[in-house]
């Protein structure tokens, strides 16, 4: 599993980080990070919903 | 309740984001019978948040908004759109159509929104209320035309919005609140008065403590006439004062209806039936009241639970989680996490309102109950997290001062 942001449609709202935070970090400077481009299987369902959640739809996974 | 495993037929009413995501949390928990979305409207499901923003701007076309994706080809789900079901009978399991025919079901799923309130406005072209893209594209064209001035009656969420967008074209807007400090009675006097404070920042020609008599004017709308006695010449007024949910299909069904029809805390409505979205008044366990929310993140959580809930029957979990909504306007990007309702005390913990960048924690009793946050999307979503668990209002002031 390897997460894929895509930055032209990331407006920073966060909610990911709300619901994966261990995956998922905004920043100060208001910038999304990704703390774990290829979080381990525990945390699949954490960020199958972090990509269903985004009001951008800005995530996507790879296998 | 009766055990649903042995469904094998569901409608889903109404084919938005909650009906569409407790669709697709059927299949994903394995039901394989048939699932029928019915919508009203005559689109495929789309996304209505960038209706007040992008759409309307003119930045994006409509083929941007849709909801469905590639993931959905594969769930074999049956769209019946712009259909619109006018009678449900609970007992011969069927739906009465508007076009006359019946749709059979074994479980339904009520998923059927909410309809904007309107002005008596006389039929006069120009006002317009915002919640479908058919609304949209309707008050865009009105806006492409290069109206003298927009009227926004409402500086909710939605109005706000507008105006923002509204400014953004370059137009000149006012915006008419008939409380004295916009969203007063949810976010409290000076953070309500500070966003209004963005609007005039802005250019907008704020007007609060006032309502409209009339809507005034030939075919279309030529001013407005407020309450103290002003009027505002406009070619253009979009009306956002509140949503009243779609339920009069369901009148005289037995089920039961309070502003929303009526779900237990694991959004069942009766044996084989959930409700989700805007139209549902659910047993909110946290809070120990009955609520109806309409945000965008809640379809999607509630349409999914509801879903979920359809298969468990009785073995359904209950329903309960913080609620969340952001809006933008201008620059500035609005989150609320929690419920503000009955809070005692608002206080800035980070940051200030002078600078429009702050968080504000919401008490009652001696427990945070919500966040708001302007312009810090990452300390909110840290509060919103910290809301689930419960967080108390000492902890909160010592954590702040300490961060």
């Amino acid at each position: 599993m390897r997460v894929v942001v895509d930055y032209d449609l990331c407006e920073s709202n966060a909610v990911c980080m709300s619901v994966a935070p261990e995956v998922f970090e905004v920043r100060d400077d208001d910038f999304l990070y990704v703390l774990q481009e290829q979080p381990p299987d525990d945390l699949r369902a954490k960020v199958e919903e972090a990509v269903v959640r985004c009001p951008k739809q800005a995530i996507t996974l790879e296998a | 309740m009766p055990p649903t495993s042995g469904l094998s037929t569901v409608v889903v009413v109404g084919a938005s984001l909650a009906g569409l995501h407790a669709a697709r949390a059927l299949r994903h928990r394995g039901f394989d019978g048939p699932v029928t979305l019915v919508g009203a409207e005559a689109h495929a499901p789309y996304d209505r948040p960038p209706l007040s923003k992008q759409v309307l701007a003119g930045a994006w076309e409509p083929h941007r908004i849709q909801l469905g994706s590639s993931a959905d080809d594969d769930l074999d789900l049956t769209f019946r759109l712009g259909e619109t079901v006018i009678g449900l009978d609970v007992a011969d399991r069927r739906l009465a159509l508007a076009g006359g025919g019946h749709l059979a079901f074994d479980g339904l799923v009520i998923a059927t929104g909410a309809s904007p309130r309107r002005l008596d406005d006389g039929g006069r072209g120009g006002v317009h209320v915002l919640r479908s893209l058919d609304d949209c594209l309707a008050l865009r064209a009105d806006l492409d035309a290069g109206p003298g001035r927009v009227v926004v009656v409402g500086a909710g969420f939605i109005g706000a919005e507008v105006a923002a967008t509204c400014r953004g074209r370059g137009l000149e807007v006012t915006l008419v609140e008939p409380l004295p400090v916009p969203l007063g009675r949810v976010l409290g006097g000076e953070v309500g008065a500070t966003l209004g404070d963005v609007h005039r920042d802005e250019g907008v020609d704020v007007r609060l403590g006032v309502g409209v008599d009339a809507v005034e004017g030939g075919d279309r709308v030529e001013r407005v006439r407020l309450s103290d006695g002003g009027a505002v010449d406009c070619d253009v007024v979009v009306v956002g004062i509140g949503v009243v949910p779609n339920t009069r299909w369901l009148e005289g069904s037995g089920l039961m209806l309070d502003d929303g029809v009526v779900a237990d805390a694991a959004c069942r409505v009766a044996p084989g039936i959930v409700a989700a979205g805007d139209v549902a008044r659910w047993t909110h366990q946290r809070y120990g009241e009955a609520l109806r929310v309409e945000h965008w993140d809640h379809a999607i959580g509630q349409g999914t639970h509801a879903g979920e809930a359809l298969l468990a029957g009785d073995g359904a979990l209950p329903f309960s989680p913080v609620p969340w909504f952001w809006s933008d306007q201008y620059d500035r990007k609005i989150m609320l996490a929690g419920r503000t309702q009955g809070a005692d005390e608002v206080r800035i913990v980070d940051g200030s309102l002078a600078q429009r960048r702050f968080i504000a924690l919401y008490r009652r009793g001696d427990q945070v109950v919500a966040a708001l946050g302007v312009n810090r999307p990452g300390p909110l979503a840290r509060w919103r997290l910290r809301l689930t668990d419960g967080v108390a209002w000492a902890d909160a002031l010592n954590d702040a001062a300490g961060a």
